[in-house]
Formats: structure tokens, sequence, C-alpha cells
């Protein structure tokens, strides 16, 4: 009996997804209770988020790959149509229009389309699989573009980006030409040194964006303002050296010049404490988990399987890339939390969710297998 | 196996029709061969990413991890620094003249309030009484210091005002109290001009600490020595600064304290002025302003040195409040000017024993000659009145000097001319600073025919006329000295020409150890005098308290005293007879008396002003007479020597 039931749970269950994860996991737990200087209230709400998001990961793993198919296009639609309201209705707070309030609770409808984009996407790519044409890489570019732009006008520059990557992804696994890639590549990295070299930047981001790019550049401008984050960061990692200051020895962590330090900036406690070292154990965690979404992806039987795991795992990439290459000084600050190591329910309930797909389109394979 | 890639962008193959064909399947493989080409780009994309990632931590952790780390702890540690206590000033015997004691007080950092000053100090009211003197006081230390200072708004807090506060600092972000140690002057106005006070450190003094390299010495460090000993030694008074190094947090607050340089406390001086002789001359003053100096000829230690009026330096140290300074500075007593350095006047009668010392120095008079005085000397058609009228018939020097004869020295000026009086009083120190360990010395003017050069613009004025020369045989004229200079060179002539540097501090002090660094005694030079020639001078001013000017004051004495009067002319008087009565007090001549005692083997040397005193008989040697009773024989005045009625008598100079 007992057999049976952990059979169902262990059923839809990627074990080395789940070994892997649960790797990066429970380092997290360790360093937060560095990072929050021993504070055992967010540790225990850490865990419980955890305990939250990895019950929600089993629930979509269970969620055959048919029916996440069917969840596609109306999530997409929703998700825009929410985006909308926020245009019309949405709160503004701290200069941002991000959120909107159903009466219980504000909801920020951008999380919504992390996931959404991606399922849409690979879902338009699948239904037109047998017959794929230019055509349908301008419609699916589009589709993108849509929420992309709604969440650049509220304005948040970090997550209309990483929405965008996770986009970007699924056309890149359906094929988009090489050349293509190539000059959007060269666009890109054109334009960014026109913005930051001939500041260009005043007429293109908003000033705060703006600011952020040119803080990068040269945080020691603006030591006590917004180079703080970045100069504080980097001597925290670089003081950790190769074999970091040890756990709750981080003198810029517990002397409270990290700011921010359980969420974003997390990674530099972790770099201050564990050193070169610990750097390149998260690393190879990291990288495990992504091969392992990446072998998913690649096994996967059908075509929106392969695309959006390969948009997940790759966005889970992001994530971390971007945060760490934030904090360690080399990418302008934008709030990206470090995947499922930093202080937050929603940013773990979304990856979590996220590799629950992953699972599904794991154990389709199987089921096709079998 | 050979197949034909479908490409997107490729026109589909001509003749492919559904439903599936092995083609088709075969594309199925192709489209799954090209997804795997990107799954393998995609990894080497997040291995190249992740590259560049761990090359950064490389970079800041290894090669660069000496530069963070230095950064790191700068950030944590800092550097407090701890104020060393300042030096004590004592007398000779050992009696404290300034010493420090520690209090709390409540201080403002104005760019730290939370609103607007005024309102703050509105609301601390409530709290611990603020009173308009405390506010004024602080306004006019915000004008000159920068905002981010901590200033006093309250000095001296009583434990029940701490205890109050301490309970409601919560509500006043950008005050707090603190301990800090204050100087204090235990004698109020006693010795006010020699020992000077200490101030906050304003933008001047801080160019000057950049200028001598002691900026990081004086870090915590408020206050400066600004006049008097305090600011003349001020290296020595100050110590060395010594540091804590604190751990902070990045708010700045103290987490624990890892090392301690202890502060060096500065060194305490101890001086050779008597302070009990000093309040016997500041006090035998009366109301009236003027200034002694007294000196151990043997030595150069200044044993008083009084300029009246004085103050109370206590004023100055937390900040002197605008209504205060404003009295101080804008009273007619001019209570703030050290009379003793800074003030110069015509040396009167007092000059006549150098005038008689150079004559026989030089070879112009010999001591026996005497001149029938009719009470007048004519030059130039003008007629030089002696004080006496109808003369003091014949007179030989010492007689010239025993009743101030004005007509010898008239006709002795003519004699010698200027430059020759000028040559040889310049070896007495006239006109030049004596080097006292006190800043600001006037110089005053020993008049030359190159000095008048020197002084004048105007051509015409710049000729030096026989005339002249004459008043300045008497003491008058051109030639203005110090009170210091008068003494320095009374302490010289009783020494029989050797020169001492006067200074006030005899030794000092390393508190720590204690240790004591003797001043030295520095002769600095030695007059070439025929001591036959010194010897007819002190006969003479020996004559001077015995049978002389200087008698009255002296009748009694128990011991020997050599003096000589004078009186500087204020007013010009143009021929016309001076009248005291008929005279305003402030146009009034001022009273001079040099002295030295015992005379065969002076103790003590020194020079009194009594400004506006009139005759000098009457008021500056009564003053002397008090001053040597108690230095030489410790006896004690009941009454000042002299007060505004005695003024009036009148007297032969």
């Amino acid at each position: 009996m007992i057999k049976r039931i952990w059979e169902g749970i262990k059923r839809p269950v990627d074990p080395w997804l789940l070994f892997f994860t649960l790797l990066v996991l429970v380092l997290s737990v360790v360093v937060l209770y560095s990072a929050s200087n021993r504070d055992m209230d967010k540790v225990s709400d850490k865990l419980t988020f955890m305990g939250i998001a990895i019950v929600a990961m089993w629930c979509v793993a269970n969620i055959s790959l048919q029916n996440l198919m069917r969840l596609a296009l109306p999530a997409y639609v929703l998700g825009v149509l929410l985006l909308l309201g926020v245009q019309f209705f949405g709160v503004t707070s701290h200069g941002a229009t991000r959120w909107l309030n159903v009466g219980i609770t504000r909801i920020q409808p951008s999380e919504l389309m992390r996931i959404a984009l991606p399922l849409m996407l690979a879902w338009y790519f699948h239904h037109f699989e047998a017959h794929l044409n230019w055509r349908h890489f301008v419609v699916a570019a589009l589709l993108m573009l849509i929420p992309v732009g709604l969440i650049l006008k509220q304005p948040d520059l970090g997550t209309a980006l990483l929405i965008a990557a996770s986009g970007f992804y699924i056309l890149f696994f359906a094929g988009l030409p090489w050349w293509l890639i190539g000059a959007m590549a060269l666009a890109g990295g054109g334009m960014a040194y026109t913005v930051t070299h001939w500041n260009l930047c005043i007429h293109l981001l908003r000033e705060y964006q703006c600011q952020r790019v040119a803080t990068m550049l040269d945080p020691m401008e603006d030591p006590l303002g917004a180079g703080y984050h970045i100069i504080q960061g980097t001597i925290a990692i670089g003081s950790g050296g190769l074999l970091g200051k040890g756990w709750l020895n981080g003198t810029q962590t517990h002397l409270d010049f990290i700011p921010e330090r359980t969420t974003d900036f997390i990674f530099a406690v972790f770099g201050e404490e564990f050193g070169l070292a610990g750097n390149a154990v998260l690393l190879v965690m990291y990288l495990l988990v992504i091969g392992r979404g990446l072998t998913i992806a690649m096994n996967a039987s059908t075509l929106f399987g392969r695309l959006l795991a390969g948009s997940i795992t790759l966005t889970f990439f992001t994530y971390a890339f971007v945060n760490m290459g934030m904090v360690s000084g080399i990418l302008p600050v934008v709030g990206v939390p470090l995947p499922l190591v930093s202080y937050g329910g929603t940013s773990m309930l979304s990856i979590l969710t996220g590799f629950g797909i992953l699972m599904s389109i794991g154990r389709d394979r199987k089921l096709m297998k079998a | 196996m050979k197949y034909r890639r479908r490409t997107l962008f490729s026109k589909p193959v001509k003749g492919r029709m559904r439903p599936p064909s092995t083609n088709e399947l075969k594309n199925a493989n192709a489209e799954r061969y090209a997804f795997q080409l990107r799954i393998v780009a995609a990894a080497l994309f997040v291995l190249a990413l992740f590259g560049c990632l761990l090359a950064r931590f490389v970079w800041l952790q290894t090669l660069q991890h000496d530069k963070y780390q230095t950064m790191a702890e700068a950030n944590r540690i800092s550097l407090v620094p701890v104020q060393p206590s300042r030096g004590i000033i004592k007398d000779r015997n050992g009696v404290v003249l300034a010493h420090n004691y520690s209090a709390y007080t409540l201080e403002i950092t104005p760019s730290k309030l939370p609103d607007s000053l005024e309102q703050s100090i509105e609301r601390l009211n409530k709290i611990i009484e603020v009173t308009p003197k405390d506010r004024r006081r602080f306004k006019k230390l915000m004008d000159e210091t920068k905002e981010f200072e901590s200033l006093p708004i309250k000095t001296r807090l009583s434990d029940e005002e701490v205890a109050r506060f301490a309970a409601n600092s919560y509500q006043f972000p950008g005050i707090e109290v603190k301990a800090r140690l204050f100087r204090h002057y235990p004698l109020g106005e006693l010795a006010s001009h020699l020992i000077g006070y200490i101030g906050r450190i304003n933008d001047k003094d801080l160019a000057d600490l950049e200028d001598a390299g002691e900026t990081a010495n004086y870090r915590g460090t408020d206050h400066i020595g600004k006049v008097g000993i305090e600011q003349f030694y001020e290296s020595q008074l100050h110590g060395t600064t010594g540091f804590e190094e604190v751990e902070i947090d990045s708010g700045g607050r103290a987490i624990r304290t890892l090392r301690r340089t202890q502060p060096k406390p500065g060194q305490n001086l101890v001086l050779s002025v008597d302070i009990k002789l000093q309040e016997i001359a500041e006090n035998a003053f009366g109301d009236n302003n003027g200034s002694l100096v007294a000196i151990d000829p043997k030595t150069g230690g200044i044993l008083a040195l009084v300029s009246k009026p004085g103050y109370d330096p206590n004023l100055f140290v937390d900040g002197i409040d605008p209504q205060n300074w404003k009295d101080l500075n804008e009273s007619p007593d001019k209570p703030l000017n050290n009379r003793a350095l800074r003030g110069t006047y015509p040396p009167g009668s007092t000059f006549k024993p150098f005038m008689a010392l150079a004559a026989l120095e030089g070879g112009f008079r010999s001591a026996n000659a005497a001149i029938a005085d009719p009470g007048f000397f004519w030059f130039g058609g003008h007629q030089f009145r002696d004080d006496k009228a109808g003369g003091h018939g014949m007179v030989d020097m010492y007689r010239s000097i025993v009743v101030s004869c004005d007509t010898y020295y008239y006709s002795l000026a003519n004699t010698m001319g200027i430059d020759n009086i000028s040559r040889f009083m310049k070896l007495f120190d006239f006109g030049q600073p004596t080097g006292v360990d006190i800043q600001g010395e006037q110089p005053g003017v020993l008049p030359s025919q190159e000095w008048k050069k020197k002084r004048f613009k105007n051509p015409a004025q710049q000729k030096w006329f026989a005339g002249e020369t004459i008043s300045v045989g008497i003491g008058q004229g051109y030639n203005t000295y110090t009170p210091l200079q008068m003494a320095h060179a009374t302490a010289t002539l009783a020494n029989d020409g050797v020169m001492f540097k006067p200074h006030l501090v005899q030794f000092i002090e390393d508190a720590d150890k204690g240790s004591r660094t003797v001043v030295e005694p520095m002769p600095v030079k030695t007059i070439p005098l025929k001591p036959e020639n010194l010897a007819v001078i002190h006969r003479a001013m020996a004559g001077v308290v015995k049978e002389g000017t200087g008698a009255k004051a002296f009748a009694g004495a128990q011991y020997e005293a050599a003096g000589k009067t004078g009186t500087a002319q204020v007013f010009s008087l143009k021929g016309g007879k001076y009248s005291e009565s008929g005279t305003k007090k402030h146009l009034r001549d001022h009273a001079w008396f040099i002295a030295y005692a015992p005379a065969n083997d002076p103790k003590i040397a020194l020079a009194v002003l009594v400004e506006n005193g009139g005759f000098g008989a009457a008021t500056a040697a009564p003053i002397a007479r008090q001053v040597l009773d108690y230095y030489l024989t410790g006896k004690k005045p009941n009454a000042p020597a002299i007060n505004a009625s005695d003024v009036e008598s009148s007297g032969d100079d």
C-alpha cells in the first residue's frame, strides 16, 4: 500500500533534476542563515517556500503534455489582458506601474508571462510544425513583442529582457536561421556600444536605467549612491579570496555593507564566505541542473516539449548568469534574483513550476517509449 | 545517410504532399538533428558565459584579492581619534593656572538634523533649557565652522540633564551628549594676558595646521591655543593624539574596539611667574590701566607680566557669545590688548639712565661735568622747558638722574646726535622684539635718521631735524617702547650688561614620566660696558629712590632699591603748562617707573606703566614698591598702591 503511494509520488518526478535542484536548495539555506544574520524566521520562511514550490512542481509534473498544450493559448491571452489591465488600472509604486489590484491582493501579471509566453510560442510552433516557414517566425516574434512591449512600458526593463530572452530561446530552438542570429548579435552589440559610448542612453532609456548602465561602467563615480551596490558586492566577492572568509565570518555581510544581501545580492555573501572554491562549486551545481534540463529537451518526443524544455532551461541559466554577472560587476544592476538561492517566494515558485514542466516533458518521453 | 536538409526560408520541395511518406520521416529525423545541433550550441553558449563568470571570479578573488581585502578592511575598521589631555600650566610654585576637567556637553550636528535648526532647538528646549545666550553662542560657532561638524549647544550639563536627554534621545537624531575635556582657568582674570586661552579651531588655524603638517594629530581636537602661553607652547601642550581601531557596521556604529593606541598627553608647563607676585602687582594697579613686567635679571625669567585690564579667559573656551565679545572688543579700555608687549609708549624720563650711560660710554660727557640749569634749553629759536620753573641749578650726571633734570639731557642729546643715541640704545634691544615666549610682540620705535627715511614717504618729512633729537633725549618724541622692552633693558642694566632672553616658561614637564626639561636661561649677549660707568648709573638710580623723585614711594624700604621715574606725554602741550586737573583723563600723561633691587645684587628688575597715571613718582613707583616689597621681604600690601585720587598728586619728574 505504502509502496504504491510512494510509486504514485515518485512516478512524475525526474530524479536527477530533483537531486541537482535539492543540492542548490540545501546550499541556499546554508547561505541564507548567514546572510540573514542567523535569522531563523527567514530560514523557516525559506523552507516553507521551498516546500510549497516543490509541491507545486510535483503537481505540474503530473499534468500531461497534452493538457499543458491546451493551457497555452488561454494562459497567454489572459496574461496579455492582465498586462493591458495594468496599463489602464495598474497600481503605481516607486514610479513603476507593475501591479494589478484584484481585491484580495496585488498581482504582478508579468510573473505569469514568464511561463505563459514560452508555453504559447512552443505551442504555436508545434501547431504549425508540418509546414513551418519564415512567416511563422514573424508571427511568433510579434506574439513575443506584445507582452514584452507592455512590460517595457511599465517600466520594467529587467523582466522585459528576461521574458524576451525566454521567447527568443523558443525561436532559437525552433530553427531561427544562424545568419539572422548572427546579425541580431551584431546589431545588439553595436547598439550597446553606441548607447554606452555616445551617451545616447538618455534618449533611449529611462533615467534610472541609464544611471545603472553608467554605474556599471564606472561605479566609483558615485560611490555612495548608485555605485554602492556594485562596489560593496565586488569588495565582498574579491575579499573572499580563494577559500573565502568562512561561513558566518563575512565582514561585508555581517557588518551590513552588502545591500539586499538575502535577496538580489545573496551571491556576494556566498562569494565572500566561500571564496573562489565555493563559486566554482555553485557554477558546477547550476551546470548540472542546466545539463539535465538540456538533456530532457534533447530527448523530448514532440517539438512542443523540445522547445519548451530548451527555453525553460536556458531562461534558468540566464537568471543565474545575469544575477552573478550583476553582483560581480560585469552587468548592470537589474532586479534579478539568484535562481533557487535568493530569498523570496515568487521566484522560487516560478522556477520550480518551470522544473515541473520539464519533468512533465521528460515523463512524456518515457510514456512514449513505454 | 544522405538526405536533403530542409531549411527554413527555402521553398518547399515541390510535389511533397501529405499524408506522410518516408520522406516526411526523414525530414523529422533531419529536424531532430538540427535541434540537437542547437542544443549543443546552447550548451556551448552556457559554458562560454559561465566561463566568463569564472574568469571574473578568478580575477576578483585571486588576482585582485589583496586590493579588495584592503577595501573590506577599510570599510570595516574605522580609526577613531582619542584626544590627548592638554598639558597643565603651573606657576613656579606649582599653583595651577590652567587645567582640564571632564564634563558632558550637548552637541548638534546641523547637517544630520531632521528638521530646521530652530525647530530642533525648540523641541530640545522642552527637555533641557537652552538659554538665549546658548543660542547666540551656537549661531556664532556655526558661522565659523562647517555644516557637518558637531558643535556644542550647551556645555557642562548636570547629571540630571544628561539623564533626561538620554531618556529622550531617540527623538533627537543629530543631537547627542558627549563627554569632553574642558579647559579651565581657575584664577579667572588673574594673569589672563600671559596665560592666554584656547578656542575652537577656525579656518585660519586649520590652514596653519596644514602648513605645519599637523592635521592628523589634530583629528578629534576641537580647540587650539589662541593667545599667550597657550598659543606659543601649543605644540608642547597639545600632546599626541591616540587612535582606536573600531569595527564599524555600514551605518558607522561601533561594534567593538580592535586595537588602541594610547594618546600621549601634552606636556605641562611650569612658569617662572610667581602667581602671588602677579596677583599683588595686578591689585596694586587698582582701577588703573597699565602694565608691569618683572624679570629675574640673572635668568631672564619673567616673574610677573601684568596688563590691566584683563579678561576672563574662560569665556573663550566654549566659543564666546557675541555680547561678551562685543563688550570686550569695543571697550575703550581695550582689555584684550596685551599692553605688556603690544602697548608702545614714549619712555619719558626712564630713558635718562640709558642716555647717561651712552654719554659715558661714548665719552660725550664725564660724570662730574656739571651744567647750570636755567630751567630751559634754547635751540633753533625754540625753548625746551624743564619741569621745574627756574631750573635745578648746577646739575652733574648723578643729580641729573636723581632730580630728573630735562635740561641736562636736552643738551646731552644735542651733543650726541640721534645716530649715536640710536646705536647705543639698540644694544639694549630698544626698538626690537625681545623674543619673549608670547606671540604678537610689538618692536616699538627706536628713531634714527635711517628709521625716519623708511618711515615717511614724503621726502620733506624724511629728513631728521636736530630739534627732534632733543625730545628723544628725555624719552619723548618718536621713541616708543613696550613695558616688556623697558623691563628687559632695566634687567640688562641691573645685570651689568649681561642680557638674557626674557621667558615665561621655566620647565617643561613630561606628564607621564614626571621628568622636567629646564628651559635654560639664554644669555643673549654681553654688552661691553665699563664697570666705572655702570657704577655711576647704579649709584644715581639708587639715589633716585633714596633722595630723589622715588624717595617718597620707597620711604622705609628694608632693602636698597634702584629706580627711575618717568612721565610720558600723551598730549602735546605746545609749550603750555601741564595741569592734571585741567586735562581729560585719557589725555593725561602716562606714568613710568623702572627699578631693580637689591641695588647691589639685583634679584628682580621691573618696569611699571600706568596709563594716564600722571607723574611716575606718584602712581607708578608705589606699585613697584609693593611688588618689590613682596618679592624681597614677603610683605603683603593691605590695599592697592594707588587709586584714582592718587593720580592728582604732583611732583617733579
